[in-house]
C-alpha cells in the first residue's frame, strides 16, 4: 500500500493475486488481540449495572446503540434509553437538556461524529456549563478500515484542548467495566473512548489485581531499560512487544495512563526521572496535541529530560483497508512497535 | 439534458438490464469481502441505472469532463451501489471487481474522492453531500455550466440537520439546477428510520422548504424514469427533491424476506444462491 491516496485513483490497474489479498470487513470488529479472553460488550453491562443502583442514568445516541454497546441498556432499561436518530449536534444538546434536569446522560456515537460534527455543541452546551453529561464514542484512533470519515485520529487533541473535559482511552474490558462507576461518581462532563463487542481483557493478565483508577497512571510491568507510557490500546501493544523484547533481553517497562485528562504527571516524572531508561510514549492517536505531546511537555516543565520517542499516527489522513495492514502500516502493530523501540535502542 | 456525449451503445440495452446487471456485479462484489451494504445495493439499483443510463450526461472514458452532471454519492456506505453502476457505465473496469474492499483496491468499502474515477465526493461522514451539492449547483451557475447537480441521499441523513440548512438554501438561491435523490428504504443502523427519527410528512417537509417535491415506488422503473424526467424538465425556479421508497435486497426474494437491518446477513454459502436467483429473473 502506498501512503498517498491521493494518486490512486489515477494509477493504472492494479490487481493483487487472490491469494495475497486482504479484506476490509472481515477485520472490522477485531483489534487482532492474539492470545487475550475476550469480554462482551463491557460497557454495556456496566452502565446496566451502574443505572441499577442510580435512577438519574439515562442513555441517549444518535442511531448507533448497537454499535456503542448501548443498545444493552436499551434493553434492560427501554424507559431510559432514548434514540435521538441520526443528529450528533441535537444528541449531544439534548443530553445537555437532560443533565441540567439533574439526569446524568450518557450520550454514545463513533468519535469522529462527537469530535467533529459535534464539537461546538459539547463544548458551549456541556463543557462551558460543566454539565455531567458522558460522552462515549466508538472507533478511536485507528480501529477501523474505513478511511478518514470514520478514523477518530485526533480526538484526544481536540478535546485536551476542551476546559472542564475529563479524557479517558481505555486499554481493554477490565478498563471500561471499570471506568463507568468513576465517570459517574465524577461530577462534570466526560469523554471516553470506546471498544465495543468483544473486548479482550488484557491487563489483568498482566497485573492480576489492577483496577481503573481515575486520574492514575499505573506501572503494569516494571524493566530497567525503556519506559513506555502508553493509552488505550497501545498499552497492550506495549505489553505485548515488551514480552518479545524481554526474550531479547531488553527490559521494558509499561506504564499505562488510561487517563488523558487530567495527566498523572507526579507518577509520570517520578518514572520518567528514574534515570537511564528510554522514553518512549505510545498512542492511538496523531502525534499531535495527543499523550506524548502532553507528556513531554510535563517533563520539561518540570525539568525532567530522558531520551524521548514518539509512536503514534501520523499527521496524514489514514488510508482504507483491513485494519491489520494498517496498523503495521501506521505503527501501531506488536511488530512495529517492537522494531521502533530496537531501532531506538 | 443531451444524450448526445454518451455512446449509442449505452442507450441500447434496456434499463431493467443496467439494473439487472448493477445488482449482479453488487452480488458479485458482495461476495469478494463476504458481507456489504448489499441490501442497499439491491435496492437502489433501478435509480442508479436510470440516473446513469436516462438522465445523466457524462463522457466514460474522461470522467471529469467539465460539461458532465454531477452525481454525489453523500452515503459513503452505499459505494458498492456506485461502483456497480461505475463499471456499468464503462468508467471504472470490470475487472477491479474483485478488489472491492481489498488493500491496495480503489474501490474501498466507504467512497472516497480521492481514491476512484467518477467518484465526485468522500461521503461516509452522513449530511455532507446536499451542503456541497448547493455549492457546486451555485458554482456551475457561476460559470453559466447548464449540467445538473445530483445528491444520492439516504433516509438517514433526513436526520442530520446540515441536510435541512442546505435545503433551505437550495430553495433560497433558486438552484433549478439542483435534484436531490432521497433512498428512503426505511432503514438506518438501529432500525426503522420511521420509527426512529420520523420525518414524514417528507414530501410536505421540502415542499415547505421550497423544493419540487415527488416521490414514487423507487423499484418501479417506469415511475423513476418519470420522476427524473420531470425533476429536469420542471420549469420552476426551485431545487427538485425525488423521494424513492426503495425494498431493501430488492430482486433476490430470499433475502428480501429475511428480517431486513442495515447490514444484512448473508452467509458465505448464499452469495452464489443469490445470483442464481438474480439470474432467473434476467430480463428478456
Ligand atoms: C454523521 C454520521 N453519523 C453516523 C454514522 C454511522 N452510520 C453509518 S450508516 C448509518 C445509518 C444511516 O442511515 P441510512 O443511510 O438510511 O442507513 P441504511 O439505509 O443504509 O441502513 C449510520 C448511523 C455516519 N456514517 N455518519
Ligand atoms: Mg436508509
Amino acid at each position: 500500500m502506498t501512503l498517498a491516496s491521493m494518486a490512486r485513483k489515477y494509477e493504472p490497474r492494479k490487481v493483487t493475486p487472490a491469494s495475497e489479498r486482504v479484506a476490509t470487513s472481515a477485520m472490522i470488529a477485531s483489534l487482532a488481540a492474539e492470545g487475550y479472553e475476550t469480554v462482551s460488550a463491557p460497557f454495556g453491562h456496566a452502565l446496566v449495572d451502574a443505572a441499577r443502583k442510580n435512577d438519574k442514568i439515562v442513555g441517549l445516541t444518535a442511531d448507533l446503540g448497537k454499535y456503542t454497546d448501548l443498545h444493552i441498556f436499551g434493553q434492560e432499561m427501554p424507559d431510559r434509553y432514548y434514540q435521538m436518530g441520526m443528529a450528533e449536534q441535537l444528541l449531544m444538546s439534548a443530553a445537555a437538556g437532560m443533565a441540567r434536569e439533574g439526569f446524568i446522560p450518557f450520550a454514545t456515537t463513533y468519535a469522529v461524529f462527537a469530535a467533529r460534527r459535534a464539537y461546538d455543541f459539547i463544548a458551549m452546551a456541556i463543557a462551558e456549563e460543566n454539565l455531567p453529561v458522558k460522552i462515549v464514542c466508538a472507533l478511536p484512533g485507528l480501529t477501523t478500515g474505513y478511511g478518514p470519515s470514520h478514523q477518530a485520529t485526533e480526538d484526544l487533541a481536540i478535546f485536551r484542548g476542551l476546559p472542564n473535559m475529563v479524557l479517558i482511552d481505555p486499554c481493554d474490558a477490565d478498563d471500561i467495566t471499570g471506568m463507568v462507576p468513576q465517570m459517574i461518581a465524577y461530577e462534570g462532563p466526560v469523554y471516553a473512548r470506546l471498544l465495543r463487542g468483544k473486548v479482550p481483557s488484557v491487563l489483568r493478565r498482566h497485573k492480576p489485581d489492577y483496577k481503573f483508577q481515575l486520574g492514575m497512571a499505573q506501572m503494569i510491568r516494571e524493566g530497567n531499560d525503556v519506559l513506555v507510557i502508553s493509552t488505550g490500546i497501545m498499552t497492550m501493544r506495549a505489553l505485548d512487544a515488551a514480552e518479545v523484547l524481554a526474550a531479547d533481553g531488553v527490559e521494558v517497562a509499561v506504564l499505562h495512563c488510561p487517563t488523558i485528562k487530567p495527566l498523572d504527571l507526579d507518577t509520570i516524572a517520578a518514572e520518567a526521572a528514574k534515570g537511564g531508561r528510554l522514553v518512549v510514549t505510545a498512542e492511538n492517536h496523531t502525534v499531535i496535541g495527543g499523550l506524548g505531546e502532553a507528556v513531554a511537555t510535563g517533563l520539561m516543565m518540570r525539568g525532567i529530560h530522558p531520551a524521548f520517542r514518539m509512536i503514534g499516527l501520523p499527521d496524514a489522513f489514514l488510508e482504507a483497508g483491513a485494519l491489520p495492514t494498517l496498523h503495521d502500516m501506521y505503527g501501531l502493530s506488536v511488530d512495529k512497535v517492537t522494531e521502533q523501540i530496537r531501532s531506538w535502542l | 439534458m443531451t444524450i448526445d456525449s454518451r455512446s449509442a451503445a449505452l442507450t441500447n440495452t434496456s434499463l431493467a438490464m443496467r439494473a439487472w446487471n448493477i445488482r449482479r456485479k453488487a452480488l458479485m462484489m458482495g461476495e469478494v469481502q463476504g458481507q456489504g451494504y448489499i441490501g442497499q445495493a439491491l435496492g437502489v439499483a433501478d435509480v442508479l441505472a436510470t440516473a446513469y443510463f436516462h438522465a445523466l450526461d457524462y463522457r466514460s472514458d474522461d470522467p471529469e469532463w467539465e460539461g458532465r452532471d454531477r452525481f454525489l454519492l453523500s452515503i459513503g456506505h452505499y459505494a458498492i451501489a456506485l461502483y456497480s453502476v461505475l463499471m456499468e457505465a464503462g468508467i471504472l473496469p470490470d475487472e477491479e471487481l474483485e478488489t472491492y474492499g481489498m488493500d491496495d483496491s480503489r474501490m474501498p468499502m466507504s467512497g472516497m474522492a480521492s481514491y476512484t474515477p467518477g467518484m465526485e465526493i468522500t461521503g461516509g461522514s452522513l449530511g455532507h453531500g446536499l451542503g456541497i451539492a448547493v455549492g457546486m449547483a451555485l458554482g456551475l451557475k457561476r460559470k453559466n455550466n447548464p449540467a445538473f447537480v445530483y445528491n444520492l441521499m439516504s433516509d438517514g441523513e433526513l436526520g442530520e440537520g446540515s441536510t435541512w440548512e442546505a435545503a433551505m438554501s437550495g430553495a433560497h438561491h433558486k438552484l433549478d439546477n439542483l435534484i436531490c435523490l432521497v433512498d428512503f428504504n426505511d432503514q438506518q443502523a438501529d432500525g426503522k428510520s420511521t420509527e426512529m427519527l420520523c420525518s414524514e410528512p417528507l414530501t410536505e417537509k421540502w415542499e415547505a422548504f421550497g423544493w419540487f417535491a415527488q416521490r414514487v415506488d423507487g423499484n418501479d422503473l417506469a415511475a423513476v424514469v418519470d420522476a427524473f424526467d420531470r425533476a429536469r424538465s420542471c420549469s420552476d425556479a426551485r431545487p427538485r427533491v425525488i423521494i424513492f421508497d426503495t425494498t431493501m435486497c430488492k430482486g433476490v426474494p430470499f433475502l428480501e424476506r429475511r428480517e431486513i437491518t442495515h447490514f444484512v446477513r448473508v452467509e458465505a454459502d448464499e452469495w452464489a444462491k443469490a445470483l442464481a436467483v438474480l439470474d432467473e429473473g434476467k430480463p428478456a
